[in-house]
């Protein structure tokens, strides 16, 4: 009814279709331009702070690390990569100074307390172990499940952390090299991050190549800047 | 002269008598979603302000050009060009703020205080009464966020703008930097504006009856 | 529990659009007054998110790939336009339909639950089937939460001993607080077996 009522009210001075349309097309071509001008002059900043981030996240549970590499998973094969692909399900290879891998960097997830945790954890095939854990979102309750990140006695479990048999989180004080340190208050969270773990654990380690074997690191000059998705030196 | 208190009025009038949140309350969502610290809550702000200046300045300027039937279409395409500039500098200026604001700096989009401005006074009035409105309005907003932020930070985490305000004894109220905290804090803070306004009106009504007497 | 299944709760109960993200303010504090149209609402709620999800999938496959910074603009856009399409559709073919969602269905689309729905599953990364299934989730957590706020205020604003100061959206908004803290009773729920 409401309706009718405004075509009655206006329809005495409706200007033509095509006045409507170009207004329209002029609008949305006007606001194309700027919103692609924006784009193109924010775009490297934005990428420089993601890579920073990323390169952050990997070399803090790859603690031997100091420059690193995208690897993903093609025809059952790991190799480098450079770009950034649709629907990619990258992990990262870390080197120490003198290109000797140190470790490769896992990212998973899985339902926590709240919401989904994603997590990124360092792992050394050499000795089958998890080398450092990183949370890198999470909506866990303030003052208790954020103590899976803030809390650096929790932390420091994954830092020598076997991963066989699976991981298991306990109440009762740590005793053998698969077992970490429930937090008291946020048992939930922590044996969500466990959980995480393993399931990166059984999605990945049997995909990664024999201990010795990993992919070599490539010097990055072999590469233009503008083709590659993750810098890989370290600022 | 009389033009320069107008604008003064315009402006005035957002802040505080018609606050868009308080009083007319509006713009909920990015509001409450973003508030569980006083720094979060100026960033939002900020962000909707500059939409807001950068749509009214926009509208105001095009009004005649625009045909009525496509009006709102046209506005709703103004907004989200300046919210996706806002984005992507903020994305690229400040990483860390941005992540925590997260997907609600899209949401700007749908903020009704702005399309509200843009239908009620900018695609009306002179672009210097829209600059006025708009900052007005835009003030009102911010004011809106930061002290709901900080309200919630103080009693949530103990902390404003990041400085510890309490000894080591504080017992922070979690629930307020939760989302419970959010709807109970501005609850109690529009049911002030209440009290305020009613308390202002009993004032006024007594003025009046010994104006009368008198 | 499956990932699907785990996407289904945690957007229906444990981060309720409304109660946890405060997405769709507007008619849940607005339009809440009744029991009926709440839930009239709450299934036209639905049935927009599961198009939208299925849109913003379209373009973010299709579309948003060679050119990403169009994303929000064109999911407002295409959401708009698409949700318009549908709404003439239903009116051509089922009136009654029409009569019980269509109204609803040109309000809806402004709505942030509709655009903050789009722009969640992007940034998870959701494939076809999860984005519906979260869309559903989160259809279905929109109208749990806006059918209970219906039914409270119905039965407490009948009660005339309620002072006056706290009417409207103060108290509105005080048992939203307090519908959203029981919300949060429900984290955990699939995680600790």
């Amino acid at each position: 009814m409401s309706e009718e009522k405004i075509e009655q009210d206006t329809g005495s001075e409706e200007p033509s279709p095509h006045r409507l349309i170009g207004t329209l097309a002029v609008a949305g071509l006007l606001s194309g331009i700027i919103i692609i001008a924006i784009y193109l002059v924010t775009f490297e900043t934005i990428k420089e702070n993601k890579a920073r981030e990323l390169r952050e996240s990997v070399f803090r549970v790859l603690p031997d690390a100091t420059k690193m590499q995208k690897l993903l998973l093609k025809e059952g094969k790991l190799v480098v990569s450079y770009k950034e692909e649709k629907g990619e399900e990258p992990i990262y290879a870390g080197y120490d100074d003198n290109d000797k891998f140190a470790g490769y960097a896992i990212p998973s997830d899985g339902p926590g307390f709240a919401d989904t945790i994603s997590v990124l954890y360092g792992y050394r095939p050499a000795d089958r172990k998890v080398i450092g854990m990183w949370i890198l979102a999470s909506r866990e309750t303030p003052g208790l499940g954020d103590k899976i990140y803030k809390d650096a006695a929790f932390v420091a479990n994954f830092d020598d952390l076997a991963i066989d048999p699976p991981i298991v989180a306990t109440k009762k004080g740590k005793s053998k090299p698969n077992e970490i340190d429930a937090i008291t208050g946020a048992t939930i969270s922590s044996v969500a991050v466990a959980k995480i773990i393993n399931k990166g654990n059984a999605y990945w380690v049997s995909k990664l190549p024999e201990p010795g074997n990993e992919p070599a690191y490539e010097v990055p000059a072999a590469h233009t800047a503008s083709s590659r998705a993750v810098d890989t030196q370290a600022p | 002269m009389a033009k320069e208190k107008l604008a003064y009025d315009e402006f005035m009038k957002g802040l505080w008598r018609e606050n868009p949140v308080f009083v007319q309350v509006l713009g909920l969502c990015p509001l409450l979603a973003v508030t569980n610290s006083a720094v979060n809550g100026l960033a939002m702000g900020l962000a909707s302000f500059f939409v807001l200046l950068g749509s009214s300045i926009l509208v105001s300027l095009l009004k005649n050009y625009i045909p009525k039937q496509v009006r709102i279409s046209c506005f709703i395409i103004i907004i989200a060009t300046f919210v996706t500039v806002v984005d992507y500098s903020l994305a690229a200026a400040m990483p860390v703020i941005h992540k925590d604001l997260g997907a609600f700096i899209p949401l700007i989009v749908c903020n009704c205080l702005i399309l509200g401005r843009m239908e009620a006074f900018a695609s009306r009035n002179t672009l210097r009464m829209s600059v006025a409105d708009a900052f007005g309005m835009g003030a009102g907003f911010l004011f809106a966020l930061v002290a709901l932020g900080a309200v919630r930070e103080i009693f949530g985490v103990g902390e404003l703008f990041g400085i510890t305000l309490f000894g080591p004894n504080f017992e922070p109220w979690v629930i307020m930097i939760l989302p419970p905290g959010g709807f109970i804090t501005l609850g109690v803070m529009l049911l002030y504006f209440n009290w305020v306004e009613e308390k202002k009106n009993k004032i006024d009504k007594q003025l009046a009856a010994e104006d009368g007497v008198n | 529990m499956g990932d699907l299944g785990w996407i289904f709760i945690s957007t229906l109960l444990i981060n309720n659009f409304v109660l946890a993200y405060f997405l769709g303010l507007c008619p849940f504090l607005g339009v809440s007054n009744k029991l009926e149209v709440s839930f009239r609402l709450g299934l036209a709620t639905i049935f927009v998110m599961v198009v939208t999800a299925l849109c913003a999938w379209i373009l973010n496959t299709y579309v948003l790939i060679y050119a990403p910074y169009l994303r929000l603009i064109s999911f407002i856009v295409v959401i708009a336009s698409v949700v318009q399409l549908i709404e003439m559709v239903i009116k051509k073919l089922s009136p009654t339909l029409f009569r019980a969602l269509g109204i609803f269905l040109p309000l809806i689309t402004t709505n942030c639950a509709i655009l903050g729905l789009a722009i969640f599953a992007t940034n998870k990364g959701y494939g076809l089937w999860e984005g519906l299934v979260y869309a559903l989730g989160a259809g279905m957590g929109f109208t749990l939460a806006i059918v209970l706020m219906a039914g409270i205020r119905q039965e407490v604003e009948g009660a005339n001993e309620m002072p006056r100061l706290i009417r409207g959206f103060a108290f509105n908004l005080i048992i939203s607080g307090i519908l959203s803290m029981a919300f949060m009773g429900f984290a955990g729920l699939f995680s600790s077996s």
